[in-house]
């Protein structure tokens, strides 16, 4: 691994979208943040601007409201980048499944690159799915490469 | 001539290592205090490498002139201390350098980055009449602006100037942007009004403000450390628990609001200074 690509694995800034979620994996997000889990020992840090972050998080199902919002954010995020959907809710739509407003998972709207599911997610599983997140992130960057050489 | 021309090159590259390490000792220190395990020390480093390496974003073509410029002038700022020169020159380089960061933010018509800028400049309001007073007390307790003159002078500055030191160590505090006073850009709270005026800096111009940072805080450390200048190591100690200090006051400290920020360094902290200037015409007489 190239010290960018360490670098990359090493300091992933997190942004932490709300679709609407019932506010249970938010609850757990936060608790990441916590001396009982502290993920800010592999370097991951709370943003609150989508210019700065490189990892998106995504809790909660997208509906024809905020569709709109998280597409934004999801641009405004400069490259390399991943989304992780947290919870039932952000993978499939969850219990809200098939409510008229209801678009569906998060992957209705924007690509995501790693699922956890759970209702509400545990702590552990989420930084077990960030980690997953970083192996993508890594390969992101190789992807990107060859596509320069190609 | 060589000789100062090596003395440049070397503090302009040794600085941003002593910086990062100090800045990855703050982030583990503060996690210590919060009972959390905390980064690695290099962690800094990761992450303005990884910043580098972005994609390019940028929200206005201006906004890299003065992105360049806060870091161009901090380090003008750092040779004109490091080669010894007029301390009063430095101070006015760190104001345009402060002013660049002001500019860039408010260059941008984005009100984020608006409210950023304008705390950044009741910042500067705060501690710039410090600064300034600062020196002022420094010539007229040495009888010179330079750098060199100022540290051949023997006897420690902080047995004549007690009352500057901990107005500078104030100054130390709004400039590392270290709670009660991080009321611009916070190094904790990142979502507080989405990060002031860096909102719409990424990727690489992002990690060359935080460069210019680590510059800065190193700068500020060895005017520390002017203050006990010989021996060499004392300084060095004396700027390091100050240092240790900040950290500590960092992590005791709940945000306090812009007008507590004006009202305690206008009445308290330039008090202090004006104090030690009076005593100093006093003793003398
Ligand atoms: S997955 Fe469950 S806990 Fe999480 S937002 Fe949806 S309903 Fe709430």
């Amino acid at each position: 691994m190239g010290l960018v690509t360490n670098s990359r694995v090493k300091s992933p800034w997190i942004l932490h979208f709300d679709c609407g979620s019932c506010n249970g994996c938010d609850i757990e997000i936060l608790a990441c943040l916590t001396p009982m889990y502290d993920i800010e020992r592999f370097g991951m840090v709370n943003m609150g601007n989508p210019k700065h972050a490189d990892v998106l998080v995504v809790t909660g199902s997208a509906n024809r409201r905020n569709a709109r919002v998280l597409k934004n954010l999801y641009e405004q995020m400069p490259e390399p980048k991943v989304v992780i959907a947290i919870g039932s809710c952000a993978c499939t739509g969850g219990v809200f499944n098939e409510c008229p407003n209801i678009l569906g998972g998060v992957d209705k709207v924007i690509p995501v690159d790693v699922y956890i599911p759970g209702c509400a997610v545990k702590p552990e599983a989420i930084i077990d799915g960030a980690v997953l997140a970083l192996g993508k992130l890594a390969e992101k960057k190789a992807k990107a490469k060859e596509g320069v050489r190609a | 001539m060589t000789n100062q021309i090596l003395i440049a090159i070397a503090s302009i590259l040794a600085v941003p290592i002593i910086g990062g390490l100090l800045r990855g000792f703050d982030r583990k220190m503060t996690a210590r205090m919060q009972s959390r395990i905390g980064p690695p020390i290099l962690q800094p480093f990761y992450d303005v490498i990884k910043l580098w390496n972005k994609e390019k974003n940028i929200t206005h073509k201006n906004q890299l002139i003065w992105a360049y410029g806060y870091f161009g002038f901090i380090i003008t700022s750092i040779l004109v201390f490091a080669l010894g020169r007029d301390i009063l020159m430095m101070l006015f380089v760190l104001v345009l350098a402060g002013v660049c960061l002001v500019l860039g933010a408010l260059s941008i018509k984005s009100p984020y980055s608006h409210l950023g800028g304008n705390r950044e400049l009741i910042q500067m309001l705060a501690y710039e009449p410090m600064l300034f007073l600062i020196a002022l007390a420094v010539f007229l307790s040495t009888g010179s602006f330079n750098v060199n003159v100022i540290i051949a002078s023997g006897t420690p500055l902080i047995y004549s100037l007690p009352l500057a030191f901990i107005a500078m160590v104030i100054v130390m505090v709004i400039k590392m942007r270290k709670s009660p006073f991080d009321i611009s850009l916070s190094h904790h709270a990142h979502q507080e009004i989405v990060r002031g005026p860096v909102t719409e800096f990424s990727g690489k111009y992002l990690a060359l403000i935080e460069l210019a940072e680590w510059y800065e805080m190193v700068l500020l450390l060895a005017i520390l450390a002017m203050f006990w200048a010989m021996p060499f190591w004392a300084g060095i100690i004396l700027a390091l628990a100050v240092y240790f200090i900040v950290l500590i006051i960092d992590n005791v400290f709940a945000r306090l609001t812009w007008p507590i920020l004006l009202k305690f360094t206008w009445t308290f902290g330039i008090g202090l200074v004006i104090l030690n200037i009076l005593g100093i015409y006093l003793l003398r007489k």
